[in-house]
């Protein structure tokens, strides 16, 4: 079962490895991970998608509360939450895809944030079943390159603070 | 005023009630070490390695539940400490270590003895800091004390950039400490406890298992008065020993790997399992899925990790155990009405038959010595009172089997990491913290090898300690697997003639050297070696073919033994289950 994991940490040198360390040195698997100031500087907070069964999730939100640097974990699968990923994708479409590749841009609500003779630079945002579904649909016309930030979430009511 | 890093590092050691450091100087501490120099409060202890003063450190704090404390240089000095410091880690012993680390401008340069010890030693610290500037260097040590005495303990480290020892700030000590990401659970939740209670008022075949938690808690008390209010049999891990008295008539001794049958048999009996600040360690539980297979569990601890990490809970508790225990005992006194007596008779009964089945036991009638036999007679001439550690192996599992631990903090030895070389220098800490306390090392061939330098910081601090070796040429514990799994091909396990003549090396350390090779000789050298006020190295040279008996293989139930004379009798080869 997949789920996605904010964390709350003290915004130090060295929480990152703790984090990625728990989950290495634990055969933890991490999805993926992304990490940012919160609004206060003190405060970093990480998102983390991971997957397991009940205990290996319990086990993980325990191990996460036990590091000294961790303030709070939140499993978003107990709470209506919002979730978002940004990807940007190269795309290398033959000329006569290309206005093609524009309309499904914008289908999607994706920017292009840059263009070259040969190629255009996709942005989309959304949840994870949007940014498959455009993948799906571009691949045939040739991505080029592929860069994800990984998952970020946000409760819906606002995550209370610690 | 102004001090220097150096200087505030021993005003806060002072601050926090340290007498004694064990470390090893070198080239970024030395100003540490030129403070240290004049220093009247505080008295460094100089081993002859830093992997054993970290092990002094962990014996000193074992014996006495306060910190301890080792200071040692960067580089080689850091990285020889990481041994002690997983063993401590593992078996949850508050440590807090100093490494000496290169200039902060030089750091990750590759400099000269320069290694990334915060890195190295992240996944077996409970934390460890990296201090940049000495404007920190106060904080950070009264979060590192703090951190490692609370909550469940462990070992820090605080890494130190010789600059930083130099620089200069205002010495100001932080009277409280108050951290928002560290919170340790010490309160039980009282609905839980007293579910706990009812559960042990309908139980029929109750047991208590108790760990290492117990003696950390100082919870010895708690739970002696919870076994003989309510009747209960008590197991004890290896690091439970001396929680509750072993000489008790409800004491079941140890279970597990090597357990006592009738510790193995009431767990798997049993319909009620209290686990008292324990983890459910492996060699503990044996097949898990065949572990304790009737009873319902009800497990304490501080650790809220250690809860369903390995075997599933049905009344979870985290907490301290002693106010979880306070606790306990008030509501099973209070709301509980129980004619406790009546109520266990066939169950008591029923472990007094397991117990009368299958003592444990050992071949007696032999002049060559057993060394089971030299454990009995050690806890016949101290009465049970001295502080025991041990090496690993079979010397360690025979002293959990047959030496009475009846207090809490008298018996030291590495159990989670199974660390070989611990027993010396463990004892030696002991020792320092306990200068009149008979302190012993219960040592194999094998693993005294492993820090045997310590003799010489024994012998220079006059540390009377004693050394028992168990001489049977042989890795032996390695041994017993590959005799009973691996065909008897023993692919270097056989020490023989490369053991040295211990009682020289004793010598050549200005330590005193006996021996022993017949039985009748035992008790003659334990009691000449308890009278001489230096430290003694006994070698007791052993039958080189005795095993340790009951034993679960690794992988099977833990009521699947195998014990002495079924294995004698049968002759045939076992498996080993996987």
């Amino acid at each position: 079962m997949r789920h996605t994991i904010s964390v709350l940490v003290e915004n130090k040198f060295g929480v990152l490895s703790r984090v990625s360390g728990l989950f290495s040195g634990r055969g933890y698997n991490i999805e993926s991970l992304s990490v940012g100031e919160t609004i206060d500087p003190q405060i970093s907070i990480m998102t983390i998608v991971t997957s397991g069964d009940d205990w290996v999730i319990e086990q993980i939100d325990k191990q996460l509360n036990k590091l000294i640097d961790v303030i709070k974990v939140v499993d978003m699968k107990e709470l209506d939450h919002v979730e978002r990923e940004m990807v940007l994708i190269k795309v290398a479409p033959r000329a006569e895809d290309k206005a093609e590749v524009l309309r499904i841009a914008e289908i999607f609500r994706g920017r292009i944030v840059d263009s070259s003779q040969k190629t255009y630079t996709i942005e989309v945002t959304g949840d994870e079943k949007k940014i498959a579904a455009i993948v799906d649909i571009l691949k045939p016309m040739g991505i080029k390159e592929f860069v994800r930030t990984g998952k970020i979430a946000i409760a819906r009511e606002g995550l209370k603070k610690y | 005023m102004k001090l220097s890093g150096a200087e505030i590092l021993l005003e806060c050691l002072k601050k926090e009630g340290v007498k004694h450091i064990f470390g090893y100087p070198g080239g970024v501490v030395l100003n540490i070490f030129d403070q240290l120099h004049d220093e009247k409060e505080l008295k460094l202890i100089l081993t002859r390695h830093e992997q054993g003063a970290v092990h002094a450190a962990d014996g000193y704090a074992r014996a006495t539940g306060k910190a301890g404390v080792a200071l040692v240089t960067s580089g080689p000095g850091a990285t020889n400490t990481v041994t002690g410091i997983a063993t401590a880690a593992m078996d949850s012993i508050p440590l807090v270590v100093f490494s000496g680390q290169v200039p902060t401008l030089l750091i990750g340069n590759d400099a000269f003895q320069e290694a990334d010890i915060v890195g190295i030693t992240r996944p077996c610290t409970k934390y460890n800091f990296l201090v940049k500037d000495v404007g920190d260097l106060a904080q950070i040590i009264k979060e590192a004390f703090y951190i490692a005495t609370t909550g469940r303990p462990g070992p820090v480290l605080i890494d130190l950039p010789k600059d930083v020892t130099t620089a200069k700030t205002d010495f100001v000590w932080p009277e409280s400490i108050k951290m928002r990401s560290y919170n340790p659970t010490y309160e039980g939740n009282k609905w839980m406890i007293s579910q706990a209670a009812h559960a042990i008022a309908k139980a029929k075949k109750p047991v208590i298992v108790a760990g290492g938690g117990v003696i950390i808690s100082g919870a010895s008390k708690e739970l002696k008065e919870l076994a003989e209010h309510a009747k209960l049999p008590v197991a004890m891990t290896l690091m439970g020993l001396g929680a509750f008295p072993g000489s008790h008539k409800l004491s079941l001794g140890m279970p597990g790997m090597h357990g006592t049958y009738y510790a193995n048999k009431s767990i798997q009996e049993s319909d009620l399992l209290i686990a008292i600040g324990m983890r459910f360690d492996d060699r503990v539980t044996g097949k898990v899925s065949a572990f304790a297979p009737h009873a319902k569990i009800i497990h304490i601890d501080i650790d809220p990790t250690s809860i369903r990490k390995n075997v599933r809970v049905d009344i979870p508790i985290v907490g301290d155990v002693k106010r979880v225990l306070t606790t306990l005992n008030k509501v099973l006194k209070g709301e509980v009405k129980e004619q406790w007596k009546e109520v266990r008779k066939a169950w008591l009964k029923q472990i007094d038959d397991f117990k009368a089945e299958r003592p444990l036991t050992y071949d007696r009638d032999t002049d060559i010595i057993k060394p089971q036999f030299v454990i009995e007679k050690i806890n016949e001439l101290t009465k049970g009172d001295a502080i025991i550690t041990t090496e690993v192996g079979q010397n360690q599992m025979w002293t959990a089997q047959f030496y009475k631990f009846d207090k809490p903090r008298t018996f030291l030895s590495s159990g989670g990491l199974g660390t070989m070389g611990y027993g010396l220098p463990a004892a030696i800490g002991a020792q320092l913290a306990f200068p009149n306390k008979l302190v012993i090392d219960i040592a194999g061939d094998g693993s005294i090898q492993m820090n045997i330098q310590e003799l010489a910081t024994a012998v220079i601090n006059r540390f009377p300690v004693k050394v028992a070796i168990l001489n049977n040429r042989f890795l032996g514990m390695v041994r017993q697997w590959q005799e009973l799994f691996f065909k008897e091909r023993y692919s270097h396990t056989r020490l023989d003639e490369s053991v040295p003549d211990f009682v020289k090396i004793a010598e050549a350390y200005n330590a005193v050297g006996l021996r022993a090779v017949k039985r009748s000789e035992v008790e003659p050298v334990l009691k000449e070696a308890f009278k001489i006020k230096r430290p003694v190295l006994m070698d007791f040279v052993i039958d080189w073919k005795e095993k340790v008996y009951p034993m679960v293989p690794a992988g099977a139930a833990i009521d699947e033994m195998l014990f002495l004379e079924e294995v004698k009798k049968s002759g045939k080869k076992l498996k080993a289950v996987k």
